[in-house]
């Protein structure tokens, strides 16, 4: 039984840091949103923003990293096995039915992943981002020390920047709940902090081969 | 091993060296310090008043004072003389209105409600010998009062109820022969006395500000800068800098904060940015009347009860009048939290004669929005009552309160408010139906003075909070903390939970089915 690299150091650096960032972002954004007191608002305030400066450069270094590693090709979206997946994770789960799709370094992402991965990073995060830099600039202060308030309404950007807030906590309880879908409770989480995986291939090859010796 | 050892030491190094940009021990406002230095010196006068001939002499009549002192100084009478504290009026254009003079001549409060018929005792509060009732000589500067702003000696005092004229024991000599620029008192009193005692109508202007600590004004503090008024009230050919919305309406020539402090003074550009919706005054006044207390209300419905045809009055435990037969019943507060509203600068009164339209009757009214462009929030002192008005005409009444003998239909003597009112009417040239009563009036005071320690100034979250903030009651904007799309958030919440209970029930889903499957199991291998 082999293991095979996945998750590369850049990778899995960035992962962890947006994850921690993405949620203290949460935990102090929905503070600021007035939805319960934790640090105080000036303090939630002042952490809100030097984390998303963190975010923001942590996000410029991952696009320059997926593409210039060639990357992002694991998240163009494909329909091939989609429904499968699907299927297994609806039912075929229940049952004991492995994977249908198998992780490997070139593919480390099955096609239901693909999609919603690549929502989050198009559409998701920069709903968030954008309306969290308009926020950030609402008010802005000249060189002749006037301040300047945008014209865009600060109701919409809030709203849409609340909404984003909501979206990224309902995908970060789906998400860490689907890493216990792996071979065991914590293999996936434990792959994502080592970046090796056993070999599925490897291991299906050989659960197939008993399987058909049982069936003789 | 010694690879992972290398790069555990590389991120701490990187990140103590990040840490290092966070930390910054505070840097002392230099703009700051070079304005306490700059009011630190004070004034000189080039002259001493004592050492001139001309004033070492007795003088008969406070007039003998003023031609003295227009002698050298032979054009200032007429820079007085245009003055807005010398004519109680001022020509503004007012929107709604047009250009229309408003002042104490034609506008009224809800405090003795208004001056005229009154003039005897309200002038003791004018620039002016001899204004006694309506035909006052406004072009006579011989009645130009020189010495109640310019009086160094602490000496003089203006006579009560004597149209304006100085107490009879003032020697007026010495008076003449102290002046200089306006001290605290000079000005206090006046602005401090307004309403008939310490402190009633302002909240922010009382003469414990004469000597205070910075707790209760960091300007004015004897302890701190220890400033006069016309520090920041400077005067331009006797226009004084800065007005009261009480009786003023036009937003010029105001005296405010950024004229020394600039739209930018925090080191912080998240406060800076506050500073184009919110006023300086609304973060570092956090309570107003801090040493003595001020009316907040005052009814005039209640006035009228008399023991044995004697007129009473009551106190509360600091000396108050909380009732006198003469005036109603009054509140008052100390250390109060203003209350707060948008205003551009400009404002509108009830001007006499002008027909009510709405309950409580706003005297003045202060203009502004969010959505307008100079609109700031301030604080404000709102002074709630009741006062009479006529019930056919529906327009507010003067009455005439102050007489010195009884049956001159002053309702302070006869406590007739038919009478009162007919007479105060009367003089006005204005129509009364015979009907009266009582109706609710509310008056606007920013509160513009009692600065707080920066360390006391209001704090983030006692606005930006979601319930029973500071400014819970200022509608029309968003304002991050206090407001929320609530159906965004019902949407959201839902989501949230949804999300949870999906990944519950798949989660039992799997227990349940590997629950089985390893009986299944079990029975197999049994």
């Amino acid at each position: 039984m082999g293991k095979i690299y996945i998750y590369k150091n850049f990778e899995r650096f960035w992962h962890w840091s947006q994850a921690i960032l993405i949620i203290f972002l949460a935990i102090t954004g929905f503070e600021v949103h007035g939805s319960y007191y934790i640090f105080g608002y000036e303090a939630s305030v002042m952490f809100h923003r030097y984390a998303s400066y963190a975010l923001i450069i942590l996000i410029v270094f991952a696009i320059f990293w997926h593409i210039t590693t060639g990357e992002w090709k694991q998240y163009v979206p494909t329909t091939k096995k989609l429904k499968e997946q699907i299927l297994f994770y609806t039912s075929g789960m229940f049952k004991g039915e492995q994977h249908p799709t198998n992780r490997t370094e070139l593919s480390k992402l099955n096609p239901l992943q693909r999609i919603i991965y690549l929502s989050f990073k198009l559409i998701l995060i920069p709903i968030t981002i954008i309306s969290g830099i308009l926020y950030m600039f609402h008010k802005t202060i000249d060189a002749n020390d006037n301040v300047i308030i945008s014209d865009m309404n600060l109701e919409s950007i809030a709203s849409w920047h609340t909404l984003g807030g909501f979206l990224l906590m309902a995908f970060l309880i789906v998400h860490v709940y689907m890493t216990t879908t792996g071979k065991t409770l914590t293999s996936n989480i434990k792959s994502m902090i080592t970046g090796y995986e056993e070999d599925e291939s490897e291991k299906n090859e050989r659960n197939n081969i008993i399987e058909e010796k049982h069936n003789e | 091993m010694t690879k992972n050892f290398t790069l555990i030491l590389f991120c701490i190094i990187i990140g103590l060296w990040l840490a290092s940009f966070l930390y910054q021990p505070k840097p002392i406002n230099l703009h700051l310090e070079k304005l306490k230095q700059k009011y630190a010196v004070k004034p000189i006068s080039g002259i001493d008043h004592s050492q001139l001939k001309e004033l070492q002499r007795e003088f008969k009549s406070p007039q003998e004072v003023t031609e003295a002192c227009i002698a050298c100084h032979n054009q200032r009478h007429k820079e007085i003389m245009n003055s807005s504290h010398w004519n109680w009026e001022r020509l503004s254009y007012i929107e709604g209105r047009g250009i229309a003079r408003s002042g104490k001549r034609n506008v009224i409060n809800n405090y003795c409600i208004g001056s005229n018929t009154n003039e005897q005792v309200c002038a003791v509060c004018h620039i002016g010998f001899g204004m006694n009732n309506d035909h006052f000589d406004f072009d006579n500067a011989r009645n130009v009062d020189c010495m109640v702003c310019h009086d160094n000696s602490e000496e003089y005092l203006k006579g009560s109820a004597m149209a304006g004229y100085p107490d009879r024991n003032v020697n007026l000599g010495k008076v003449a022969q102290s002046v200089g620029n306006p001290k605290k008192m000079n000005c206090g009193s006046c602005h401090f006395y307004g309403g008939g005692g310490n402190n009633v109508k302002h909240g922010d202007l009382e003469d414990a500000l004469l000597d205070c600590s910075r707790e209760t004004d960091v300007h004015m503090a004897a302890n701190g800068m220890d400033m006069e008024c016309v520090a920041c009230h400077t005067a331009e050919n006797h226009q004084m800098k800065g007005k009261l919305y009480s009786v003023s309406s036009d937003n010029y020539n105001r005296s405010t904060c950024e004229s020394c402090h600039g739209n930018t003074p925090h080191f912080e550009n998240l406060i800076n940015g506050h500073t184009a919706k919110v006023s300086c005054q609304a973060c570092h006044i956090p309570h107003y009347s801090k040493i003595n207390a001020t009316k907040t209300a005052w009814k005039w419905s209640t006035s009228g009860k008399l023991e044995n045809g004697q007129a009473i009055h009551t106190e509360d435990s600091l000396g108050n009048h909380t009732y006198m037969s003469q005036k109603g019943s009054f509140t008052w507060e100390r250390n109060i939290q203003p209350e707060y509203m948008w205003f551009n600068g400009t404002a509108d009164h009830y001007l006499l004669g002008d027909s009510i339209k709405e309950v409580p009757v706003i005297l003045n009214r202060l203009f502004g929005s969010h959505d307008e462009k100079q609109s700031k929030i301030i604080p404000v002192k709102i002074h709630r009552g009741d006062q009479i008005y006529d019930k056919k005409l529906m327009r507010l009444i003067q009455p005439k309160l102050w007489s010195a003998q009884k049956g001159d239909s002053a309702y302070w003597m006869d406590f007739d408010w038919n009478k009162a009112s007919a007479a105060g009417m009367k003089s006005l040239g204005l129509e009364y139906s015979g009907e009266y009563g009582f109706i609710e009036t509310e008056m606007y005071w920013p509160i513009n003075h009692m600065v707080s320690k920066k360390e006391e100034s209001v704090g983030c979250a006692e606005c930006h909070t979601r319930e029973n903030g500071r400014l819970q009651n200022l509608a029309g904007f968003y304002l991050p903390g206090r407001d929320r799309n609530k159906n965004l958030d019902f949407a959201g919440s839902f989501l949230l939970f949804f999300s949870i209970a999906g990944v519950v029930i798949h989660a039992a889903a799997r227990m349940f089915h590997a629950y089985k499957k390893n009986k299944i199991e079990s029975e197999i291998i049994d």
